[in-house]
Parts: structure tokens; C-alpha cells; sequence
């Protein structure tokens, strides 16, 4: 019998086939639509509400970036991403930005070639377990089973914590946080560990949230941003001032309700810089000069998105802590308008 | 006379290349391997480029640092310090024993259920077409899932164990317990395990027992011990097999058929017990501590959901690929074999199998591969195979995409060929002799 060998060829499919344009501003405008990518859902930082509306604080840093660049709020297209998928959605420019709160690392920013545009929460991680077992510490949790997102820094946080404290534990890979929550409550885990916040907003969907609890211990800082693609500078500069100007605007007290009054001039000059009366601003970034009274008024400003969508009076019910303006004991520090 | 005439010397044209069948073969293959040239160059070419704009470099570096992440199903040590070239090693070690696992178990349920679809048995053959139908035509992603979904939902809880009247129990006299994170089996290990984690645990078991600790720690085992035991059983198996040659040759001699089969089962017995002995065998049972159940093996659920579906969802098309087999076997061959006074299972075994196997081997290597390649859906349930650690946090974690799926891909082929390889060894091992 004749016997023939078939080397079929390899073929390596258009791989990062649509990488990496420079100019994202001139993008963007020609589309008419911002692609945002954000979580595949966590309420109170990016979820569809019940009209399929996406809504959340991560969500409202996407719409503030449409309407300063766009005018239009509600010119993005969401793109739902994982924790694996959401880095190479953004490398490959299949996103314009990525609002999903991810830490801001060195690796990420150097070594995977993303530019963090600034801090939109100051977050750590924590622990969350079901009250009866009786667990007050993350030191008791020597031997758990622990559900994980798998492909953050989360993954690696848990594993140096586990090992530097000397105990064991099992890790249950897990892709997004719906299947978290699942797997969680079906006692498939005794643990859920993600970023505190994240903790808060899934407990805050339970039935009975005041069944779980969340352990005392922070373990880790996570400094949650929004970030772009490294080399884009222009567009860089439009994400990271957006961010500022919604920062600077609670400083400043400029809110969505009065932001139209004030837009028609102030003795404040750093205000009047911001919303475009006074010096070139908007210009300098490519922009109008309206870009910040827009950016505000899409969703209110820093202190307003915070409230609507995760602050106290939420079912979220996070309290501003580290994430209160520098004049009032947090961290939020915008750099001057100038 | 000559009736042949010189073939006046035409000089080449250009045309001919086109027009002449002569040429036209070999001008149509140097235009398909420059475009295809071209092809690879281009898509080469715009993956430089790109690498270049994005600012990356290609470099597989990122294999010798530590990992940092934690791996639950490994089969050989590995800590997050481990690089992440080890982390590699452990998915491929997951992704294979999920895929030798699975085309053993697809193998068996195929083999049977393809068996049993030619019953006359009304009930019998028509249990086996909805198994056969059911599976292979629902996606296996939603299989994976499906079983996945069943053992975490409606399994009780470790916890559920605890306590003087418990909601559950173990099974088989408390040694295996079903549980929502898993099955947790006895082990075998060995008091005089070769190796040090044998000799570390009997110091520390002397010391127990010394201290007048009442339960010392189940004793572990090696690789070297299960490698002694698995070669006294291959010799052992070897030893039956000649003791049945001879025994074929003194019935073609004599015609009497000497009884093998209790020398037989004490060549492959006594010897292993035997060893199993020497070695000081003894079973751990698993044992609810702290959160979760200690000591014996874990199957974790991921593991089970994967393993179940790709043989049930295999299996299927293996049954429907025996069943094929054994129908082209023509019925003049049972007949004959019934004629001769064979009875239907001798006739199978002996007569119809034989033939059958010519014709299903080929489609079962590809069968083998699907399963094989089917297997990175482990990602759906949290499997920990070579797609999830190399290929999605290793990737993750190092921005290495495009090394990352260039070894993914290679480890793949590798291993599919692999497989296509030894299953050919056997194929012709079946096939029909042409002399």
C-alpha cells in the first residue's frame, strides 16, 4: 500500500490585524461612536439596567468621554470584557478605552504597552464569606476553597497572601463575576475574593446580604482606572483630563445642575478655564471649548456619579473613604486647570 | 525503410508555458507557490509591523518567570513561584489526562452502545439510538456546562457532612464522598514509599507514634512506587498471555483444551499483591477537615463535568462508527460462523470484531483527535488545562499573545500527531495482511 504524507500548511490568521492606529481622537469622531469596554456586568459599576441601558460609575467615565469628545452621552458602544479578554480587546483596538475596574500595575503599564489615564476608585482587596461559618478573620481561611477571577491581579494578590501567611487553599478559576456569584452561592467556594468594592456591589444583589460578610482584611492596594493603548498621547490626554475635569468639577463645586449657570462665567477663573471661558483648553486637546461642561453634564461629576451609582444611599452603599477629595481627607487630587 | 521521421527541434516559446501540456502543469504550480509565498510573507509581514506599532517585542522570556498564580489540579509540584513555563507543563499534563481519560471512558460507552444499537431488543436498541441522537446533536459545550452545572448545584456541601445527624453521607462504607466541589476517592500509599517523601514520613510517623499521637498521617506514594507495581503488572499480563499461547498450542495438538484461566488469574494476581505488599500498601480515606475534605483523591468537579461530557458526546459518534463497523461485515460471515457451531458471542468476539476493526479504527483516530481538541473547552468550567494556564493567564498576566498561541498551537498539533501515530502503529496491527 502506498503511503502519503500530507504537511498541511500552518497558517497563522490575521493576527492583531487591526492594531494600533495612532490617531484614536480622529477615529472616534469619524465613527461618531466611542467603543467603551467594561465588565460583563457588575452592578453599580457597569451592568445593563432593565431597559438594556448600560448604567454605573465605570459606565458614566465612558459616557463623560462621548460627550466631550462627541457631544453626545450616549454615542458608545459597550463592549463587555473579561478579565482575559479585556487587555487584548484594547491592544488589538477593538476599544477605544477600557473603564473596567483594573488595576493600575507596572507591568500593565510598562510591560503590556496601556497608559493608566488616571484613578476613578481606590480600591483593595478583600474577602467575602457566608456569616455561618463563622469566619471573623482572613487568617482563619487556612484549607478554603476560594473562587477567583481568573487573569487579574486578584489571582496573583491571593496566592502571595495565602503563601506569605502559610496556608493552603483551593482555587476555583472563574471567568466572570455572574459565575462567581453562582458558584459562590451554591457553596461551591467558602470564599469570594475580588476587589472590595466588587464585593460590596455583588453582595448587594443577594438575597439576603446580611448572610455574608467581608472580612476586615484590604490585602492588596488596587488602583481601579481607566486606561488606553500606550502611544496615542492625544488621546491619552482626552481620557485623562476627562477624568480630571469630573474630579476638579466636585472640588470646585461645579455640578450637573449648575454647570449651565456657570458656563456663562465666574470669578473663578480656574472654573472659567475648565469650561472653556477663559483660555484655550478645549483646543489645546483637540476639543471645543464646551468639552468639560459636556463631560459634566452627561452624568454630574465625580461626587455625583459616585452617589447615584454606589455611593451610601445605594443598595451598594459604599462609603467615600479613600475616595473623598483631598480637601476632605481622600485621595482625589486633580491637577490644576492651568 | 524507415517510417520514422525526425521530430524537427521546435525552440522554446514563451506560450508554451501556457499552451503546452507539457509545461502548463509546472508554470501553474510556480504561480500557486508564489501567491502562497506571497501570502505568508504579507501575513508575516503585517504581524512585524503591527508588533512593532504596539510596541511589543516577540520573545519567549516570559517562560522562565515566576508564574504568580496558583494551579488547584496538578499532577506535579508546582507552587505560584513556579515559571511559567511550568505552568505550562501542568496544563499540558491536565489537558492530557482529561483527553486519555476521556478516550478511554468514549471508547467503552461507544463500543457498547454501538453494540447494543444492533440488538433485536426493542427497548434496548431504541435507549441507544436516543443516547446516540442526544448527544451528538447537542453542542458539547452545553453538555460541559449541563454536568458542570448539576454536580455544584444539586450536590450537598462539605458542610452538609458535619455533625451528629448529618444531611449527608459517604458512600461505600465512608470512603467516597460526592460533594458540590467534587468526588473525593480513596488513595493507595505506600509505608515504604521510595523516594524522600517516604522516608520524611516515616520519621515523622516514628516520631507520632513515640510522642503517642493517635492518628499519624496517611502514608504517601511516588511515581517509582506506582512505576514498580504497573511493571510487575505488565509482566504479569505478559506471563498469562504465554500461558494461553501454550495453551492454544497444546489444543491445536491434542485437541483438549487445557483450563488456563485460574493459572492466569493467579499469574496477574499473586505477583502484584505481592509487590503491593512489600511496599506496605495501605487505603486513605478522604476525611471532612476544616473546610473541606482531606487526604484521598480529589476529582474536582471541573475535572468531572469535562471528563463526563466529552466521552458521553464522543462516545456517541464512536457507537455510531462500531455500528458501521459491525454492519460491514457481511452477513455470509455470521452464518458461516454459525454453521461452524460458534456461539453469538464467540462469533462476535472472534469472527465479526476482528473484521469490523479494519473499518472502524481510522474514523476512531479522528474521533480521538476531536476529543482531544474538544478538551480546551475546559476553559468554560474553570478547568485548569494548557488553554487556561498558558493559554489565557499566562497571557494575561505577560501581554505575550502571539508567543503564547504559537506554542498553544504547536503543543495541539504536536499531540494530535502523536496521537494519529501510535493509533496507526495499531491500525496496521489490524488491518487486513496483503501478501
Amino acid at each position: 500500500m502506498k503511503k502519503s504524507v500530507f504537511l498541511g500548511a500552518l497558517t497563522i490568521a490575521g493576527l492583531a490585524a487591526g492594531a494600533g492606529s495612532a490617531a484614536t481622537l480622529d477615529d472616534v469622531t469619524a465613527r461618531g461612536t466611542l467603543n467603551c469596554g467594561v465588565t460583563t456586568g457588575l452592578v453599580g459599576f457597569a451592568a445593563p439596567n432593565a431597559n438594556g441601558e448600560w448604567q454605573g460609575f465605570d459606565v458614566g467615565v465612558c459616557r463623560a468621554v462621548a460627550a466631550a469628545v462627541l457631544g453626545d452621552p450616549t454615542a458608545v458602544e459597550f463592549v463587555p470584557t473579561t478579565g482575559q479578554t479585556r487587555f487584548t480587546a484594547l491592544a488589538s483596538g477593538e476599544i477605544d478605552m477600557l473603564a473596567r475596574n483594573t488595576t493600575w500595575t507596572f507591568s500593565r503599564d510598562v510591560d503590556l504597552k496601556f497608559e493608566f489615564t488616571g484613578i476613578n476608585y481606590y480600591d483593595g482587596q478583600g474577602f467575602m464569606v457566608p456569616r455561618e461559618l463563622g469566619v471573623s478573620s482572613a487568617k482563619d481561611l487556612d484549607g478554603a476553597t476560594v473562587c477567583i477571577q481568573t487573569g487579574t491581579t486578584t489571582e496573583l494578590n491571593l496566592a502571595d497572601f495565602f503563601r506569605t501567611n502559610n496556608m493552603a487553599y483551593e482555587p476555583v478559576p472563574i471567568e466572570t463575576n455572574a459565575e462567581a456569584q453562582q458558584q459562590y452561592l451554591a457553596g461551591a467556594c467558602d470564599v469570594y475574593t475580588t476587589d472590595a468594592s466588587g464585593l460590596a456591589a455583588t453582595r448587594a444583589t443577594f438575597e439576603t446580604p446580611a448572610d455574608h460578610v467581608i472580612l476586615p482584611e484590604i490585602v492588596s492596594k488596587e488602583p481601579l482606572g481607566p486606561l488606553v493603548r500606550h502611544g496615542d498621547n492625544e488621546w491619552g490626554d482626552v481620557v485623562r483630563w476627562t477624568l480630571n475635569a469630573l474630579i476638579a468639577a466636585e472640588e470646585l463645586g461645579v455640578t450637573s445642575a449648575n454647570v449651565e449657570e456657570l458656563a456663562a462665567g465666574t470669578n473663578n477663573p480656574e472654573i472659567n478655564r475648565m469650561l472653556g471661558t477663559e483660555g484655550e483648553l478645549g483646543a489645546m486637546l483637540g476639543l471645543d471649548a464646551d468639552w468639560a461642561k459636556r463631560a459634566i453634564m452627561a452624568g454630574g461629576n465625580y461626587g455625583e456619579l459616585f452617589e447615584t451609582h454606589i455611593g451610601e444611599n445605594t443598595p451598594i452603599g459604599l462609603a467615600r473613604g479613600l475616595n473623598a477629595q483631598w480637601t476632605e481627607g481622600g485621595l482625589l487630587y486633580a491637577p490644576p486647570f492651568r | 525503410m524507415s517510417a520514422s521521421t525526425d521530430v524537427p527541434k521546435e525552440s522554446f516559446r514563451l506560450s508554451q508555458l501556457i499552451y503546452d501540456t507539457r509545461y502548463r502543469s509546472i508554470t501553474i504550480q510556480v504561480i500557486a507557490l508564489v501567491l502562497l509565498i506571497g501570502a505568508l510573507w504579507w501575513l508575516i509581514n503585517n504581524t512585524v509591523q503591527n508588533l512593532e506599532t504596539l510596541g511589543k517585542d516577540f520573545d519567549f522570556g516570559f517562560l522562565t518567570q515566576p508564574a504568580g498564580y496558583d494551579i488547584n489540579q496538578r499532577l506535579i509540584e508546582y507552587t505560584s513561584q513556579s515559571t511559567h513555563g511550568r505552568a505550562a507543563i501542568v496544563g499540558i499534563l491536565n489537558t492530557m489526562l482529561v483527553a486519555i481519560l476521556g478516550c478511554a471512558l468514549a471508547t467503552v460507552l461507544g463500543v457498547i452502545a454501538g453494540v447494543l444499537r444492533l440488538s433485536k431488543n426493542w427497548l434496548v436498541n431504541n435507549l441507544m439510538a436516543v443516547y446516540v441522537e442526544g448527544f451528538r446533536n447537542v453542542p458539547l459545550l452545553l453538555w460541559i456546562i449541563l454536568i458542570f452545572a448539576v454536580m455544584t448545584e444539586s450536590m450537598p456541601r462539605p458542610s452538609d457532612f458535619r455533625g451528629d445527624e448529618p444531611e449527608a453521607t459517604m458512600f461505600l462504607g465512608d470512603s467516597v464522598a460526592v460533594t458540590n466541589r467534587g468526588v473525593y476517592i480513596p488513595r493507595i500509599g505506600f509505608e515504604n514509599s521510595i523516594g524522600p517523601a517516604g522516608a520524611t514520613w516515616r520519621e515523622e510517623s516514628t516520631a507520632a507514634i513515640e510522642a503517642g499521637e493517635e492518628e499519624p498521617a496517611e502514608p504517601p506514594s511516588s511515581l517509582v512506587d506506582w512505576l514498580i507495581v504497573l511493571g510487575v503488572l505488565g509482566a504479569s499480563i505478559y506471563g498469562a498471555r504465554w500461558n494461553t499461547r501454550r495453551a492454544n498450542a497444546a489444543q491445536e495438538a491434542t485437541g483438549e483444551r487445557p483450563t488456563t484461566w485460574h493459572v492466569n488469574l493467579a499469574l496477574i494476581v499473586l505477583p502484584t499483591l505481592a509487590v503491593m505488599i512489600a511496599l506496605g500498601a495501605t487505603v486513605a480515606q478522604p476525611y471532612l477537615r476544616g473546610f473541606n475534605f482531606a487526604e484521598g483523591i480529589h476529582l474536582r468537579n471541573s475535572l468531572i463535568a469535562l471528563w463526563l461530557a466529552l466521552s458521553l458526546y464522543t462516545g456517541a459518534f464512536i457507537a455510531e462508527i462500531v455500528r458501521a463497523g459491525i454492519l460491514a461485515v457481511s452477513k455470509g460471515q455470521t452464518e458461516a460462523a454459525n454453521a461452524l457451531g460458534l456461539r453469538p458471542g464467540r462469533t462476535m468476539s472472534l469472527v465479526i470484531l476482528p473484521q469490523a476493526l479494519r473499518v472502524i479504527i481510522p474514523p476512531l483516530i479522528s474521533q480521538y483527535l476531536n476529543l482531544t481538541k474538544n478538551s480546551s473547552l475546559a476553559i468554560a468550567v474553570g478547568y485548569m488545562d494548557v488553554r487556561s494556564t498558558l493559554g489565557g493567564i499566562t497571557i494575561n498576566q505577560t501581554g505575550k499573545e502571539l508567543e503564547g498561541m504559537l506554542l498553544l498551537g504547536l503543543f495541539y498539533l504536536v499531540l494530535s500527531l502523536a496521537i494519529s501515530a501510535l493509533m496507526n502503529v495499531y491500525n496496521n496491527s489490524v488491518k487486513l495482511k496483503e501478501r
